[in-house]
C-alpha cells in the first residue's frame, strides 16, 4: 500500500510532471514563474486546490457513476473546482493577505486551470481508491510547484545576469527555457513503469 | 426521468450548494476593507486596460485608497468625467491638485523649419525618423505625422501648421502623446508655467540657426535677463526651472529667435468680446461723465427748450 503511494507521488512529481511532461497549467507556469516569492506561492496554492479538489470531486464522482450521470464528470467538476477556488480565495484574503497580493489577478485563474481539472479527471480514469486519488493530487501538485521553483530559479537568472539579444527578452527566452526543462524531464520518462 | 432534465437539475442543485457554501464562508472570511474602494471601483470603467500603470481597475482603486498622493486622472477610458468622480468620493476637488498639461518644445512651424526632404512614406513619426532622423534639417523638432494624435485618446492634440499643438482645455496630462513621440518632444509641466522653451535643439548656436529660424541659438541672452536665476543653458539649450520661474515674460522678450514663448500673451481673442469690452467701457465713461457733471447739464437743458421755443415762435411768426 505504502509502496505504491511512494511510487504514485515519485511519478507524478517528476516523471509525468503535469507543466513539463503533461503540458498542464503552462498559462501560471509561465504567468507567476518570474519571482520566486510568487511562484512558491501559486505552487503552493495549486497544490492546495488540487487535494481540496480531489477530495470534494472523487466522492461526487462516486454518487454521479451510481446513477449514470458520468456524461456530466466535466460540466460538474468545472463548477465544484470554481466554487472552491472562490473559497480558497476568500480564506487567503482573510488568513494570508500577503500571499494573496502576490498573486493578484492569477489567482482567479486557478479556476480555470487545466492542471487542476486535469488530475481530478486522472484520478477517476486510473480508477484510484479515496487514498490514491489525494495522494495523487498531492504528488501532482508538488510536481507543479517543483516546475515553478525551477523555472522561476532559472528566470531570475535570465533577466539580471545575462546579456542576450533584446529579440530574446521576455516571452521568447522563458519558452525556450521551458522548453529545455520538459527535455530535460523527458530524462525521468520509463523510471516507473 | 429525461435524461436533459435530469442533467440539468444535478448541475443546479450542485450550483445552489455551491453557492450557499461561498455566500456563507463569504460571511466568516469577511475582510473589512476601505468602503471607499467599493464606490471607487464602481465608478472606472472596469476595461482593466493597464492605462493607469495598475494592474487592472481594482488595483488602481486600491492604490487610490492607499496613496493619496495619487492623480485621480489616471484612467484614460473614463476620461475627466471618471477622474471627476474619484476625485469626489476621495474627497479632494481635481482642481486642487496641480493642474498638469502637455507641452510641445517645438516651434518648428512649416515656414521656420528647413525641410531636408520630401518625405512620403509611411505616414508615422517613428517611420520618418528612421529616415535620415526625420524630413526635416532639425533631428530634434517636430516631425508633424502625429503619431502623438493617434496616441491621444481625448482629442486634445492637433499638428497645426507643422508643429503639434495641446489643447489645453482638453488636456488631461496622461502623458500618452509623451510616450508616442519618437523624438520625446512632449513633457508633461504644470499648467502655471506659461513661459515656455519651444525647442528642443541641443545643436551649436550656428547650426541650430540654418535648421529652423525658431530654434534656441544657446546664446544666453535670457540668462542674464532672468531676474531669479530660473534658466539655465545646457548643451546649446535653454531650460527654464519651473519650480523658480515667475512667468515674468522677460525672457521671451529678449529671445532673438523667438524660440522661449510667453503663452499669456496670447490668450483666445474673440472678436465679439472685444466689440462687447469696447462698448462696455464706453457705457462706464459716459456714465462717469453724467454723474461727474449733473448740474452742467441741467443747465444746459433749459437753454435748449428756449431756443426751441424761440424757434417755434420764429416760425408763427413767418
Amino acid at each position: 500500500m505504502l509502496n505504491s503511494l511512494i511510487v504514485i507521488i515519485i511519478s507524478m512529481v517528476l516523471v509525468s510532471n503535469y507543466p513539463l511532461a503533461q503540458f498542464l497549467g503552462i498559462c501560471p507556469f509561465l504567468g507567476v514563474s518570474k519571482e520566486l516569492d510568487s511562484a512558491k506561492g501559486m505552487g503552493i496554492a495549486v497544490t492546495f486546490v488540487m487535494v481540496l479538489a480531489t477530495a470534494a470531486t472523487w466522492p461526487i464522482m462516486q454518487v454521479l457513476s451510481k446513477f449514470n450521470l458520468a456524461y456530466l464528470q466535466t460540466v460538474v467538476f468545472i463548477l465544484v473546482i470554481a466554487a472552491l477556488v472562490q473559497l480558497v480565495e476568500m480564506f487567503m484574503k482573510k488568513s494570508m493577505p500577503a500571499l494573496y497580493k502576490s498573486l493578484g489577478v492569477f489567482l482567479p485563474l486557478i479556476t480555470t486551470n487545466c492542471a487542476v481539472l486535469g488530475v481530478c479527471i486522472k484520478n477517476i480514469d486510473n480508477n484510484y481508491n479515496y487514498i490514491e486519488a489525494l495522494v495523487n493530487s498531492f504528488g501532482a501538485g508538488l510536481g507543479f510547484l517543483l516546475a515553478m521553483v525551477i523555472m522561476a530559479g532559472v528566470r531570475s537568472k535570465l533577466v539580471d545576469e545575462s546579456r542576450m539579444p533584446v529579440s530574446f527578452r521576455g516571452v521568447p527566452i522563458t519558452l525556450v527555457t521551458a522548453a529545455i526543462l520538459a527535455l530535460s524531464f523527458m530524462g525521468f520518462q520509463g523510471m516507473v513503469s | 426521468m429525461n435524461p436533459i432534465i435530469l442533467a440539468i437539475l444535478v448541475v443546479v442543485a450542485i450550483g445552489l450548494v455551491a453557492a450557499c457554501i461561498l455566500s456563507f464562508a463569504s460571511k466568516v472570511f469577511f475582510v473589512p476593507v476601505d468602503e471607499r474602494f467599493a464606490l471607487l471601483r464602481e465608478e472606472l470603467p472596469g476595461a482593466n486596460c493597464g492605462g493607469c500603470g495598475f494592474a487592472g481597475c481594482d488595483d488602481y482603486a486600491n492604490a487610490l485608497v492607499e496613496d493619496s498622493e495619487l492623480s485621480c486622472s489616471k484612467c484614460p477610458v473614463g476620461g475627466p468625467a471618471v477622474a471627476e468622480k474619484l476625485a469626489e468620493i476621495l474627497g479632494k476637488s481635481a482642481g486642487a491638485e496641480e493642474k498638469k498639461l502637455a507641452v510641445v518644445m517645438c516651434n518648428g512651424t512649416t515656414q521656420a523649419a528647413k525641410k531636408l526632404m520630401q518625405y512620403s512614406d509611411i505616414k508615422t513619426c517613428k517611420a520618418a525618423k528612421t529616415m535620415f532622423g526625420g524630413m526635416n534639417v532639425c533631428p530634434y523638432g517636430c516631425l508633424s505625422l502625429g503619431d502623438c494624435v493617434a496616441a491621444c485618446e481625448f482629442d486634445a492634440i492637433h499638428v497645426e501648421d507643422g508643429v503639434a499643438t495641446v489643447d489645453k482645455e482638453k488636456c488631461v496630462a496622461c502623458g500618452a502623446c509623451a510616450e508616442a513621440c519618437p523624438n520625446s518632444l512632449i513633457r508633461i509641466s504644470p499648467a502655471k508655467n506659461v513661459v515656455i522653451v519651444k525647442c528642443h535643439n541641443t545643436d551649436k548656436g550656428g547650426i541650430a540657426r540654418k535648421a529652423c529660424d525658431n530654434a534656441c541659438i544657446g546664446c544666453r541672452k535670457c540668462t542674464t535677463v532672468c531676474k531669479f536665476d530660473a534658466i539655465k543653458v545646457e548643451d546649446n539649450l535653454a531650460f527654464i526651472d519651473p519650480e523658480k520661474c515667475k512667468n515674468c515674460g522677460a525672457c521671451a522678450k529678449v529671445c532673438p529667435t523667438g524660440a522661449i514663448h510667453n503663452e499669456r500673451k496670447k490668450p483666445a481673442v474673440d472678436p465679439a468680446k472685444i466689440e462687447a469690452a469696447k462698448k462696455a467701457a464706453a457705457a462706464k465713461k459716459a456714465a462717469a461723465e453724467a454723474s461727474k457733471a449733473p448740474e452742467a447739464e441741467s443747465a444746459k437743458a433749459p437753454e435748449a427748450e428756449g431756443k426751441e421755443e424761440g424757434a417755434q415762435t420764429a416760425k408763427t411768426e413767418e
